[in-house]
């Protein structure tokens, strides 16, 4: 990612419209784009899906912090960092409690010289999450991959009488003949062993 | 009831949560009698925005505890959802005050699939599958449900109804997340066509005549478990006189609100902006389980809609958290391979219930775990010499529960997202 100070395309989610103007134009002054305000009971998923920000900024007392968290951990392709503000006075260990969490900041007050920090630091924390998520999504996928190869195996061991070394060998040279990954050919080979069944 | 003696606590001022929803009753009645009083403890209640809310001030300590989702207490316990903090439960709020709502167009549509959906769960998820699938071949767009969280049991109830006529939650429906309050609007301006909530959300829709209340939580799974109280096992340990007390206070109250007249009087209270914010007339009519459609007039009486003392209910059931647990590996939630038990314990915890059963001089049961599923009308429980009233445990789908049995019973389900190895699982859990 460079270095250069990026345009966010920010939506804001407030139930009240004074607060919200103030950061809207604080945002907008330092460059930033405001892609949507969302008031109170409005069809929040429908806008996040419509207007595809890039991340979101809540007031901590919004009811629709659960619809984003939830959001959230489903939305494998396009999770957004969110980024939480309160002007509540316990303000201090709520700080400590998103900390703990990863993508949640909260902005205490709205001076712009605090904003901007917080706001990269979000995507920042955001960006090594989602990192350390596909890492170990790959993980996952490998195990399951070599899960698949492994029934392939046992499948064509059964059907051509071969020792486990030969069938993998075969395999291998089928996959390369084809210039097919072997985790393909492996599912080809489980979704005609269940045709026959 | 008669008091041994009174600990100490350890701290006296304390702040606890709630979510305007009905069941918060227990927290306030507790209060505002004057049950926190007797033991000395000085009470301030906090209304919050969001359960996300609930879950990081009491992890942080800006609450002592809080009314709670069960399943909140445990996968809030597991690291599941954002944050990880052992949290633990002695006092089961309520059973039951859940419900589905659809709108008026969806239930004119199920309707016209069946005309008796609203007799049996079963009728009105058989019909919202055929109508699903019906709608997909006309190539309408997927019906869409919402509910309030998804480690609540509005999330496990709602996917409980629609799997067991064959819907795939996941898949044939659009299922989101949206605050209890919302609902109703959302409803209204066809952002959604259903959706599960507790009280007093249903109530509003139909007094609105916004839609149809079609199956309660209770049909669902007759006397299900509901809101716990839950505080960090930090604070538990930190604070044991406090936590005792907070436990008698609330088993108090709990008896004090099960009682119809005094729910009928309490419901102005409860109204109050400071606590739920609604008409006391909707909060009233729920609680007596009436539930009248403003359109079209029909009236239903779901006599156990809510039940906060009745039935042992106060009782934190160990076999409660299995349940939730298994829900969880159903739909995929948790994806490691745990002893679920052992999780059941350490946070579901009967040894302060019964320490505070035993200070108020009211009897309990000796163990934690029961069978779930095979009593369609209350029954006793023997327990020794004791004998306990307890409500109906039946599931829609006729399907039991064995704790000692978690595996198989989760093998059972043809609709199943669950995402590990059930052989692992029941190495750790024979």
């Amino acid at each position: 990612m460079s270095k250069e100070k990026q345009q966010l395309n920010i939506m804001l989610i407030d139930e009240l419209p004074e607060r919200s103007m103030a950061m809207e134009k604080l945002l907008t002054n330092l460059g930033h784009k405001i892609v949507a305000t969302v008031s109170a009971g409005e069809d929040l998923a429908g806008m996040v899906n419509r207007y595809s920000p890039d991340i979101i900024i809540i007031d901590m007392d919004s009811p629709d912090r659960d619809t984003i968290e939830h959001m959230q951990s489903i939305s494998a392709e396009k999770p957004r960092p969110i980024v939480m503000f309160t002007n509540d006075d316990d303000s201090n260990t709520i700080q400590k409690a998103v900390k703990a969490g990863v993508t949640a900041y909260v902005v205490d007050g709205m001076h712009p010289n605090r904003v901007m920090p917080i706001l990269d630091t979000a995507m920042a924390r955001f960006n090594e999450y989602q990192a350390i998520r596909n890492e170990l999504e790959k993980t996952r996928n490998t195990l399951e991959e070599r899960k698949l190869i492994e029934r392939a195996k046992g499948i064509v061991m059964k059907q051509t009488n071969q020792d486990e070394e030969a069938a993998f060998k075969s395999m291998q040279q089928t996959a390369m003949s084809r210039n097919m990954k072997l985790v393909e050919l492996a599912r080809s080979i489980i979704a005609a062993a269940e045709l026959l069944k | 009831m008669p008091q041994k003696h009174i600990p100490i606590p350890e701290k006296s001022e304390l702040k606890l949560g709630f979510i305007p929803l009905i069941d918060c009753c227990v927290l306030v009645a507790a209060k505002e009698q004057g049950f926190f009083d007797k033991y000395g403890l000085s009470v301030s209640l906090s209304r919050e925005a969001s359960w996300a809310n609930i879950r990081d001030k009491v992890c942080v300590g800006a609450l002592d505890g809080a009314q709670m989702l069960a399943g909140m207490s445990i996968a809030t316990t597991l690291g599941l959802g954002f944050t990880k903090k052992p949290m633990v439960t002695s006092f089961s709020m309520n059973l039951n005050g859940n419900a589905i709502t659809v709108s008026n167009g969806l239930y004119e549509r199920l309707l016209n699939v069946d005309a008796e959906i609203e007799t049996d769960p079963n009728r009105s998820a058989q019909a919202l599958k055929q109508l699903i699938e019906q709608e997909r071949v006309d190539g309408k767009p997927a019906i869409s449900f919402a509910m309030v969280y998804p480690y609540s049991n509005h999330n496990y109830e709602l996917r409980y109804w629609m799997a067991s006529a064959g819907i795939d939650p996941d898949k044939d429906v659009e299922l989101r997340v949206i605050p209890p309050q919302y609902m109703v609007d959302n409803l209204k301006d066809g952002v959604i066509d259903g959706f599960c909530v507790g009280e007093p959300w249903n109530s509003a829709a139909i007094k609105k005549g916004v839609g149809h209340l079609i199956t309660s939580g209770y049909q669902i799974w007759n006397n299900s478990p509901e809101k716990v109280f839950g505080v960090t096992r930090q604070w538990a340990g930190n604070n044991p006189n406090t936590h005792l007390s907070i436990v008698m206070a609330l088993i108090e109250a709990a008896a004090w609100i099960e009682d119809l007249q005094n729910r009928h009087e309490f419901a102005e209270v409860l109204a109050d902006n400071r606590y739920i914010g609604i008409d006391a007339d909707i909060i009233r009519s729920s609680l007596a389980g009436e539930f009248t459609n403003a359109n079209s007039g029909n009236a239903r009486q779901i006599g156990d809609m809510h039940v906060y003392h009745r039935y042992l209910s106060n009782f934190p059931w160990c076999s409660h958290a299995c349940w939730i647990i298994s829900q969880m590996y159903r739909w995929g939630q948790l994806q490691d391979v745990i002893d679920i038990k052992q999780i059941a314990e350490a946070v579901y915890r009967p040894d302060v219930y019964r320490l505070a059963a035993t200070q108020l001089g009211i009897l309990y049961p000796s163990f934690n775990y029961k069978d779930e599923g095979g009593h369609g009308a209350n029954w006793a429980m023997q327990d020794g010499n004791q004998s306990f009233d307890m409500g109906a445990d039946s599931f829609m789908d006729g399907v039991t529960f064995d704790p000692d049995n978690i595996v198989s019973y989760l093998s059972g389900f043809s609709i199943n997202h669950c995402d590990i190895e059930l052989a692992q699982l029941e190495k750790l859990n024979c």
